[in-house]
C-alpha cells in the first residue's frame, strides 16, 4: 500500500496523479472488453485482430500513464517476442492439425449449437492465437518506435529532447 | 444516383497521391500512402453496398431469406479487414525506416537524401 | 503428394516463427533450421514435376466458394526454380552473413519471403494471391535495408514507397474485377469474363494490373527502384531478389492473368511487346557506363526481363500461329530459368569478391583470377552464359526468342533483340576485363579464395549453366512443354472449376 501511494505521488515518472487514478480504474475494463471481443469473434463482429489491438492499447495506456519501467515490467522485450512467435506458431499448428481430417485448415473439432460460446469448431482457438500475437506485436512496435528510438536520438545528438517522459 | 458514391473514394485517392508526390517531408509522404490505401478500402466496401440493407449478422430467430434478400455483401468486409492489417504492417516498417533515416541523415527532407545516383 | 500441397507455404511460415523462438537458446540453430527447410522444399518441388495437374480445396470448401490451390505445369516449374535457388542462397549466407549482426532475424525474414513466393505460385484465388504478394514484398523491403547504413536505408525506403503504390494498384484492380463478376476464384473469373467480354472496365483493370505487377517485374516505366535496391541488399538477398522475386511476383502473375483469366488480345499484346523492347534497350544501354559491380548486374536484370516480356507479348497475340506462340513461350520460359541460374551465380560471385576484398568498385579491383581461381572461373562462366555464347544456356534461350520474333513477322523487334545481345556481350566482357583479368593492385595482394560454404553454390550453379546448355533436350519435354501448353490452353484452366 505504501509503495502504491509513493508511486502515485511520484511526479517525475509518468503523468499527474489524476491520470494515474483514472487509469487504474479503467484499465481492467479495457482488458475485459478486449478479451470479450476476442473470445466472441465467431458470434459477433470482431475477432482476433480487433480484440488484440484493444488489448495492446491497454498496455500502451499503462506505459503512457506510469512511465516506461511499468510498461516494460508487465511485458518485457523478450516476453513480447516469445508471445508473438508462440501465437503465430499456434495458428500454423491449428491449420496443420486439419490434416487429421484430410484437408489443410479443415474445421475438425465438433461444431456444437450456433450462437453459443463453445461452438464453431476451431475458430475460437484461432481467434485466441491471433489475439495474443497481435497484442504482443502492436505493443512491441510501440516500444521499439518510442522508447528505443529515443535512445538512438540521444546517442546521435547527445542532448535531452524537451518533452516529459 | 447509385454511382455517385464512388466519387468519394476517388477524391481520397487523388488527395493521397498528391500528398505523396508533391510534398518533400518524409512524414507527409507516409501519410499520403496511408490515405491512398484507405481510399481503396473504402472503394471495396462501397462495392458491396446494397440500398436499404441490413448488416450481415445472423441473429437468433432470423430467417435465412431475410439475410439473403436484405443483407449487405459480407465478402468485401473480410477483404478490407485483411487489407487494413497489411496496411498496418507496411506503416510500421515505413515509420521505422523513417526514424533510422533521421538518425543517419539528420533531416526529414527527401530532396537532401540522394546518395545513390547514376 | 496431392494432400500435402499446402505444405509449400505452411512449412516456411512455421519455420520462420520457430526460428525466433529457438534463437533465444542458441544462435547456430537458425542456420540448421533454414538449411533443413529449404532442403525439404527443394525435394518436394522436384517431386511435384512428375505429377498430373490437380486442384486442392483448402478446408474442404468446394469451389467457387472456397480457396483453391491449382497445380499445373507452370506452377511446378516456378516452384522448382524458387526452392532450388533459395537452397543455394541459404548455403551461401551461412558464411556470408557473419559480417552482419542479427542473423536469426535475417533467416526469419528469408523464410517469410520464400513462403510468400511459394504462395503466389500455387494459389488459384485472386485475393489469396494479393495476400501472399504482400507477405513476400514486405519481407523483401525489410531485407533490402538489412545492413542499416545510409545507402541501404535510402534504397529500402524508395523501394517501399514504390512497391506500396504498386500493391495498392493491384488491390484496386481486384476490387473492380469483383464488382464486375462477383467472384474471386481464378477459374471462375475466367469463365465470367468470357461472358462479359472486353469492356472499358476490363481494359482499365488490365492497365492497373500492368502497372502493379509490372513494377514488381521491373518493366521499363516502373523500373526506378531496381538499380538502387538490388545493389544495397546483402549478396544472397540480391541473388534472391534478382533471380527469383521479380519473376515469381512479376512475370508469373502477368503470365497467369493475361493468358488464363483475361484471354488473348491484340492491344495488350502490342503494349507488352513494346514495353519489353523498351526494357531491353534502356536496361542494356544504362548498364554500359556503370562502375559498380552490382549496379551493372541490376541494370542487366532489367534488360533480360525485357526479353522474357517480349516473348510473352508475342504469345499473347490472337493472330499468331500455334507454332510461333509455343516457340515464343518455350523461349521465354527457358530464358526465365536461365536468368535465375546465371544472375544468382553472378550476384553470389560479387558477394564472394566483396567478402574477401571489401569493395565492389571496378577501379579498385583487377586480376582476381590468380588469387581466387574458383570464384573467377565461375564468374567467367556466368558472364559468358548471359552474353549468349554458344555452348552455354543463354545462347539457346535468346536464339529461340529471336527466331520466334522473326517467324512472327516482327523484323524490327528481332533486330533490336540481336543488337541488345551484342550490347550485353560488350559490358560483360568489360566486367570480366576489369575484375578478373588485368593487373592485380597492391592493396589486394593478400586475398585468398572464398570459404567452402560460399564456393559450393557457385560451383553448382556454374555446372548447371554448362549442363543446361549442352543437355537442353533433356529438360524440354518434361518442364518447358508442359508449362507452355498449360498457359496456352485457357479452356483447361476454366475446367479446373469443376474439378481436375
Amino acid at each position: 500500500m505504501d509503495r502504491l501511494k509513493e508511486e502515485m505521488r511520484d511526479t517525475s515518472r509518468g503523468m499527474t496523479p489524476i491520470v494515474k487514478t483514472i487509469v487504474r480504474f479503467v484499465i481492467g475494463i479495457i482488458v475485459i472488453f478486449g478479451a470479450y471481443i476476442v473470445l466472441y469473434g465467431h458470434v459477433t463482429p470482431g475477432g482476433g485482430f480487433a480484440g488484440g489491438v484493444i488489448l495492446a492499447s491497454a498496455y500502451v495506456l499503462l506505459t503512457l500513464a506510469f512511465g516506461k519501467e511499468m510498461g516494460l515490467s508487465k511485458m518485457s522485450n523478450t516476453g513480447a517476442s516469445i508471445l508473438d512467435n508462440s501465437g503465430a506458431l499456434a495458428f500454423v499448428i491449428i491449420g496443420l492439425l486439419g490434416f487429421t481430417g484430410g484437408y489443410f485448415f479443415l474445421n475438425f473439432l465438433p461444431k456444437g449449437t450456433p450462437f453459443r460460446l463453445f461452438s464453431a469448431g476451431m475458430i475460437p482457438l484461432a481467434n485466441v492465437a491471433i489475439g495474443v500475437k497481435v497484442t504482443a506485436s502492436v505493443f512491441a512496435i510501440f516500444m521499439a518506435l518510442s522508447i528505443f528510438g529515443r535512445f538512438i536520438y540521444q546517442a546521435s545528438e547527445g542532448e535531452e529532447p524537451e518533452s516529459e517522459e | 444516383m447509385n454511382h455517385y458514391f464512388y466519387f468519394l473514394s476517388l477524391v481520397l485517392l487523388v488527395m493521397g497521391l498528391y500528398c505523396l508526390i508533391a510534398k518533400k517531408n518524409i512524414v507527409k509522404k507516409i501519410i499520403g500512402i496511408v490515405i491512398t490505401e484507405y481510399s481503396i478500402n473504402l472503394f471495396l466496401i462501397l462495392v458491396g453496398y446494397r440500398h436499404g440493407g441490413i448488416a450481415p449478422i445472423f441473429l437468433k430467430g432470423m430467417q435465412h431469406e431475410e439475410l439473403v434478400q436484405k443483407g449487405v455483401d459480407p465478402l468485401p468486409q473480410a477483404l478490407v479487414l485483411t487489407s487494413i492489417v497489411i496496411g498496418l504492417g507496411t506503416l510500421a516498417l515505413m515509420v521505422a525506416l523513417c526514424l533510422r533515416m533521421y538518425e543517419k541523415f539528420k533531416t526529414f527532407d527527401m530532396t537532401k537524401i540522394n546518395t545513390l545516383k547514376g | 503428394m496431392q494432400t500435402y500441397y499446402p505444405l509449400f507455404t505452411a512449412i516456411p511460415l512455421a519455420a520462420a516463427f520457430l526460428n525466433l523462438l529457438l534463437a533465444k537458446i542458441s544462435m547456430k540453430v537458425s542456420d540448421y533450421i533454414a538449411f533443413l527447410v529449404t532442403g525439404i522444399l527443394a525435394v518436394m518441388s522436384v517431386e511435384m514435376l512428375f505429377e498430373a495437374p490437380f486442384i486442392y480445396a483448402v478446408g474442404n470448401w468446394r469451389p467457387p466458394f472456397g480457396i483453391l490451390l491449382v497445380s499445373d505445369g507452370l506452377s511446378s516449374l516456378m516452384l522448382v526454380v524458387i526452392n532450388f535457388i533459395s537452397l543455394l542462397s541459404v548455403i551461401f549466407s551461412m558464411k556470408y552473413m557473419t559480417t552482419y549482426t542479427a542473423k536469426p532475424k535475417y533467416y526469419s525474414l528469408f523464410m517469410l519471403m520464400i513462403a510468400g513466393m511459394n504462395g503466389v505460385v500455387i494459389t488459384g484465388d485472386m485475393f489469396n494471391l494479393y495476400v501472399f504478394l504482400e507477405i513476400a514484398s514486405i519481407a523483401s523491403y525489410a531485407l533490402v535495408g538489412f545492413g542499416t547504413g545510409k545507402k541501404e536505408l535510402e534504397a529500402s525506403f524508395k523501394y517501399l514507397i514504390l512497391g506500396g503504390v504498386a500493391s495498392t494498384a493491384v488491390l484496386f484492380g481486384i476490387a473492380f474485377l469483383y464488382s464486375i463478376t462477383g467472384t474471386l476464384n481464378m477459374p471462375d473469373l475466367a469463365q465470367q469474363l468470357e461472358l462479359v467480354g472486353m469492356t472499358k472496365t476490363v481494359g482499365f483493370v488490365v492497365a492497373l494490373f500492368l502497372m502493379g505487377f509490372g513494377l514488381k517485374a521491373s518493366m521499363v516505366p516502373f523500373h526506378a527502384w531496381l538499380p538502387d535496391a538490388h545493389p544495397s541488399a546483402p549478396a544472397p538477398i540480391s541473388a534472391m531478389l534478382s533471380g527469383v522475386l521479380i519473376k515469381a511476383l512479376g512475370v508469373y502473375t502477368i503470365m497467369r492473368i493475361m493468358f488464363d483469366i483475361i484471354g488473348r488480345n491484340e492491344l495488350i499484346s502490342a503494349i507488352i511487346m513494346f514495353l519489353g523492347a523498351l526494357s531491353m534497350v534502356i536496361g542494356g544501354l544504362l548498364a554500359v557506363g556503370q562502375k559498380d559491380f552490382k549496379r551493372m548486374l541490376a541494370y542487366s536484370s532489367i534488360s533480360q526481363m525485357g526479353y522474357v516480356m517480349i516473348a510473352v507479348g508475342l504469345a499473347l497475340k490472337p493472330g499468331a500461329e500455334l507454332v510461333v506462340a509455343t516457340l515464343a513461350l518455350i523461349g521465354g520460359l527457358f530464358h526465365l530459368i536461365n536468368h535465375a541460374v546465371f544472375k544468382s551465380l553472378l550476384f553470389l560471385c560479387s558477394g564472394a569478391v566483396e567478402y574477401r576484398t571489401g569493395t565492389r568498385d571496378f577501379r579498385k579491383l583487377g586480376g582476381l583470377i590468380k588469387k581466387m581461381p574458383v570464384t573467377g572461373s565461375a564468374c567467367a562462366i556466368g558472364s559468358l552464359s548471359i552474353a549468349g555464347i554458344p555452348p552455354f544456356n543463354g545462347f539457346w534461350s535468346k536464339l529461340i526468342i529471336i527466331l520466334a520474333l522473326f517467324r512472327g513477322g516482327y523484323w524490327i523487334y528481332g533486330t533490336v533483340g540481336v543488337a541488345v545481345g551484342f550490347v550485353t556481350l560488350i559490358y560483360f566482357v568489360m566486367l570480366q576485363k576489369e575484375t578478373l583479368f588485368g593487373k592485380l593492385p597492391e592493396s589486394l595482394s593478400k586475398v585468398k579464395e572464398a570459404p567452402f560454404a560460399m564456393v559450393l553454390p557457385l560451383v553448382i550453379l556454374a555446372a548447371l549453366c554448362v549442363a543446361m546448355g549442352i543437355g537442353y533436350w533433356a529438360i524440354e519435354g518434361q518442364m518447358l512443354d508442359s508449362a507452355a501448353n498449360a498457359l496456352l490452353d485457357k479452356v483447361a484452366y476454366m475446367n479446373y472449376l469443376i474439378g481436375g
